[in-house]
């Protein structure tokens, strides 16, 4: 059975979306089976790529969409937003 | 942001002498420091800092490609070192596979703006395999300048 989970996430740790963020992001995501999409406006980038991620230059402040869809798309969801919510525990 | 802009020319080592990521990553910053690009006075606590950056994850993301960096407190704007290796760097690499195209990016530590919109442009062109190609293929520095101008033209595909 497939689901689907959208919602908006904002990034809040002041240095943004650099590159560690997205290591701890992708690493996460692949962990789930579900497919993970992050948008921006237009740009679209798979949330499991480190490089895709760093194509957004998401400074602070910045609200993306996040889309989960698969098996596991609610526990993924969950997940990655905790995961932006908290800052990337880095302030 | 444009490669062309931060990208110091003497800079660009276009055959790597060694295949081991840490003296790598000390030629190229070496040639950042001979260039005047980044302080000589702070050199080895930006070396050491950048080696703690990688052993904490490694940048070499797969494809052939590494991008190592750091910010630092004594930077006025942002520098960009570009190493080549024909027969290939050993990285640590997320998919163990050798590396051939080493970024080395030193920022400024109060802009992450700038160095969020240096890291797009720089996965934005390593992420096509055409640009990826293009760099291999490159044999002198004035090769290199010309490929990241294309690259920041849209030129690259």
């Amino acid at each position: 059975m497939s689901a689907r989970r959208t919602g908006t996430i904002r990034i809040v740790n002041r240095l943004g979306l650099h590159a560690r963020p997205a290591m701890a992001m992708a690493d996460l995501a692949n962990t789930f089976a579900s497919a993970v999409r992050l948008r921006n406006g237009e740009q679209v980038v798979d949330a499991k790529s480190i490089m895709e991620i760093l194509m957004l230059a998401a400074v602070k402040g910045t609200e993306l969409q996040l889309e989960c869809e698969g098996p596991d798309a609610e526990g993924c969801y969950d997940a990655l937003a905790r995961l932006v919510a908290n800052g990337f525990d880095e302030d | 942001m444009k490669l062309s802009d931060i990208i110091v020319r003497d800079a660009i080592v276009t055959q790597l002498a060694s295949n081991e990521r840490d003296k790598v990553i000390a030629e190229m910053l070496d040639a950042l420091v001979a260039a005047g690009a980044t302080p000589a006075e702070f050199r080895d606590h930006i070396y050491q800092s950048i080696l703690h950056r990688e052993t904490r994850g490694s940048t070499a993301w797969g494809k052939g490609i590494a991008v190592p960096h750091f910010k630092h407190k004594s930077m006025q704007g942002l520098s960009l070192a570009i190493g080549l290796s024909g027969h290939g760097v050993e990285f640590n690499a997320l998919d163990r596979q050798p590396v051939y195209s080493v970024f080395l990016l030193i920022s400024p530590e109060d802009k992450p703006e700038e160095h969020l919109q240096a890291m797009e442009a720089i996965c934005t062109n390593l992420s096509k395999e055409t640009f990826r190609r293009f760099l291999r293929q490159a044999h002198t520095p004035d090769d290199v300048l010309t490929l990241l101008d294309e690259a920041d033209n849209q030129l690259i595909r």
